[in-house]
């Protein structure tokens, strides 16, 4: 059988999945956290707890500060020492909270058996998507989009149906894969609760054919689950990108400045689907989350299972610390993920791995002259020109930017793998896309 | 038949052309756009060089407006001949601004503000500072990739390779405010120019608190406000960790320069100072002379003396 796939572009890297088969193990919880106030895309949440204040754990720490924006919890017990600047991998400190951890005492509402509940029929849709906005729950592949706003489907549209992006298209990321394993059930109720709050019948659970393990235990548990169906996809790399895993599953394309939710789609991660169970269940805020650390000469590459504001350098020491060789830490998959400037920042929610890369990959080519051979037009999987683009906002023609639709851009790398020359499309393209975005929001005023 | 052919030819094609231009000259008669012709002449006078800094779209923008009315216009590229041979042409008077020259305020160069990663990306600062933080410690600081250098017209910024930091050529510098539009990071600001290019600045705009932005740089502000307390007259306020000094109360008596805890004030241009001892029983005797007596110009020899010494000054 012939599996689908997007058809527009898109690259082949190689897997690399070092960790697939590292069952996920608990980090221990570390004697300091820092919970950053801006874990998702929109406004940062504001800070609602001061210096000196005591937290338990899922205790509400900053609220959600806008329509896109959501609620942040402790994600350990103790006292806060101090609002203020936390590190990012970016260098730039950002505000947030640093809570210096005593015990570990849960808030009393939250139910911490594990005994699976399946009973989605005791919530009505609002009811579930109340709670999944107060538990701050956001888009957990990477890009932290709020769930709740997803969720939330607009009167004039409907929602055909779910799709739950088990594809982790990332080189070396396997923290999707060993959540789909061993959270099995959990993910199938979930996408059942998703299913009732956006009212469809249909959900489709989109897994690359890396992963046939994944594929086969939540093939055997659909059969479980009326109205949920995995469909296996051919590998190409970006198509856990929104617009692309529908056209692979459902064969719609989004149109250019439109939502998912307009062809009928609602997309969220695997990991969203367990983090919405254990809202909607188990009344359990978003405070922890699954990261993958790995990298070619990591000593024991892992999935570990850290609370949220967990500095990155203990997760890196549980994994047989900084390799000697380290050329570089990325935030993420080696794809789309952000290069940190030290390891001291925290986990966040969209922090889907942490990669270290040795000092031999790490390093880019020297750019050579653009010799327009088009292979970044074929590999753009949003059908852009690159290059073009690039110079355009290299020169400062942001009309031009606009009217070649670089804000269509999703910065997906394709461009950048496939040059020969080595230049930097993305680097340009990224400010391009910025400052277009800029000029169009300011327009609206 | 032949000849009939390139008879027929010449005919059609000489018709053609009496009709086009019949057309042409009823067209260009009747809707020709009168302009007035000083438009022409006081854009022959501008420099040319479009580069914006007096608010308009380039010169002949500016020279239109000049023509509906030269109140407020001024061209800094071309400076007060350019605009007398203009006021000339359309008569009334113009108003010169105070002159300006650009200032970069960041000192810290390689030397005191040692790098902790490798930016390998695309070589242009507006990337880097929508990236991440940059290769030093720093975040506010010069990122050293000279935007600057390709946005200014008249060759007027350079990256100085010892420093790593942009520096100005002030006899180029026409204070047009390209550089101060293109540096991402809002380091460059245009400051009166005073005589001999003498300049008393804060050369840091680091907002992080003192101790960070110390450890990221040897000679960062750090908002300690001993040079607000020096300040005679209240030229220098402290806001968000960061001294500034406001060029119009300033008169250059460098005493906040001698004050800096961190040296993050700079003294451009100025004669060597006094030796201390010689100056003590003088000076300190009489305050309000002192400043009176470090302003007094100096020969220009010594001055050049003082340049050479000075990496940053030009």
């Amino acid at each position: 059988m012939k599996l689908s796939t997007f058809k527009i572009g898109g690259v082949h890297p190689s897997g690399s999945k070092l960790s697939a088969d590292q069952p996920i193990k608990v980090m221990p919880i570390p004697d300091t956290v820092y919970i950053p106030a801006a874990q998702h895309i929109g406004k940062p949440a504001d800070i609602i707890v001061q210096k000196g204040d005591k937290v338990k754990v899922g205790q509400l720490i900053a609220k959600s500060s806008g329509v896109v924006s959501a609620n942040i919890h402790s994600s350990v017990s103790g006292t806060i020492t101090a609002v203020g600047p936390v590190p990012d991998p970016s260098g730039i400190a950002k505000m947030g909270v640093t809570i210096k951890v005593e015990g570990d005492e849960w808030m009393e509402e939250i139910d911490r058996s594990e005994t699976l509940d399946t009973n989605v029929d005791k919530f009505s849709d609002k009811e579930i998507i109340d709670r999944v906005t107060a538990a701050g729950i956001v888009g957990m592949g990477g890009a932290t989009f709020p769930a709740h706003v997803k969720f939330t489907v607009p009167l004039e549209k409907k929602a055909e149906a779910v799709l739950i992006n088990g594809v982790e298209c990332e080189p070396y990321l396997t923290a999707d894969h060993r959540v789909m394993l061993e959270k099995s059930e959990q993910l199938m109720v979930g996408v059942k609760l998703i299913m009732k709050a956006v009212k469809t019948e249909k959900a489709f659970i989109g897994i690359e054919a890396n992963k046939p393990d994944a594929i086969e235990k939540l093939t055997e548990l659909s059969r479980k689950y009326a109205g949920i169906m995995v469909v296996p996809l051919a590998l190409k790399y970006p198509q856990g990108s929104e617009k692309h895993l529908i056209k692979a599953i459902m064969n719609k394309e989004v149109p250019s400045g439109k939502l998912p939710i307009d062809v009928g789609a609602v997309v969220s991660n695997a990991g969203t689907a367990v983090a919405v169970y254990e809202a909607v269940m188990k009344n359990k805020p978003l405070i922890e989350r699954v990261v993958t650390v790995t990298g070619n000469s990591v000593k024991n590459p892992s999935n570990f299972l850290a609370r949220i504001g967990t500095p990155v350098n203990l997760l890196i020491e549980a994994a047989g610390g900084l390799p000697e060789d380290t050329g570089k830490v990325i935030s993420g998959g080696p794809m789309m993920g952000k290069a940190a400037t030290n390891t001291d920042f925290p986990v966040a929610k969209g922090t889907s791995g942490v990669l270290i890369m040795p000092e031999e990959l790490a390093h880019r080519r020297e750019p050579e002259p653009c010799i327009r051979c088009g292979k970044c037009v074929d590999a753009c999987p949003m059908g852009l020109e690159p290059y073009l683009l690039s110079v355009y906002s290299r020169k400062k023609m942001w009309d031009e930017c606009e009217e070649h639709y670089i804000y269509d851009c999703i910065e997906c790398g394709c461009c950048v793998y496939s040059c020969p020359a080595a230049r930097p499309l993305l680097d340009y393209m990224r400010l391009g896309k910025s400052t277009v975005m800029g000029i169009i929001r300011s327009r609206k005023k | 038949m032949e000849d009939n052919v390139i008879a027929i030819s010449i005919a059609v094609l000489g018709g053609v052309a009496v009709l086009a231009a019949a057309i042409l000259y009823v067209v260009a008669k009747k809707f020709k756009v009168d302009e007035d012709p000083r438009i022409d002449e006081v854009n022959e006078l501008l420099p040319g060089a479009n580069c914006g800094g007096c608010g308009f779209a380039g010169c002949r923008n500016f020279a239109e407006g000049c023509v509906k009315s030269l109140e407020g216009k001024f061209c800094n590229v071309g400076g007060a001949d350019v605009m007398n041979k203009i006021a000339e042409i359309l008569g009334g008077t113009v108003s010169a601004p105070d002159p300006k020259v650009a200032v970069v305020r960041c000192a810290g160069s390689t030397a005191c503000r040692p790098k902790v990663n490798n930016f390998e990306g695309a070589k242009s600062c507006a990337v880097v500072a929508a990236t991440y933080a940059g290769e030093t410690g720093c975040a506010f600081g010069c990122i050293g990739l000279g935007d600057c250098v390709t946005a200014c017209e008249f060759g007027g910024v350079s990256i100085n390779p010892e420093t790593g930091l942009a520096q100005i050529n002030e006899s180029l510098c026409t204070a047009c405010g390209s550089c101060v539009k293109a540096c991402p990071k809002g380091i460059i600001e245009l400051r009166k120019k005073a005589a001999k290019f003498r300049k008393v600045y804060v050369s840091c705009v680091n907002k992080d608190k003192g101790a960070v932005a110390k450890k990221a740089c040897s000679s960062a502000c750090i908002g300690c406000g001993k040079c607000a307390k020096t300040c005679e007259f209240g030229a220098i306020t402290v806001e968000n960790n960061v001294a500034y000094i406001d060029y119009t109360k300033c008169k250059m008596c460098r005493k906040c320069v001698e004050a800096c805890p961190t040296g993050a004030i700079k003294e451009e241009n100025f004669p060597p100072r006094k030796p201390k001892e010689a100056a003590a029983p003088k000076e300190l005797g009489q305050p309000t002379n002192a400043d009176k007596v470090e302003v007094k110009p100096e020969p220009e020899k010594i001055v050049l003396e003082k340049k050479s010494d000075n990496p940053n000054a030009n």
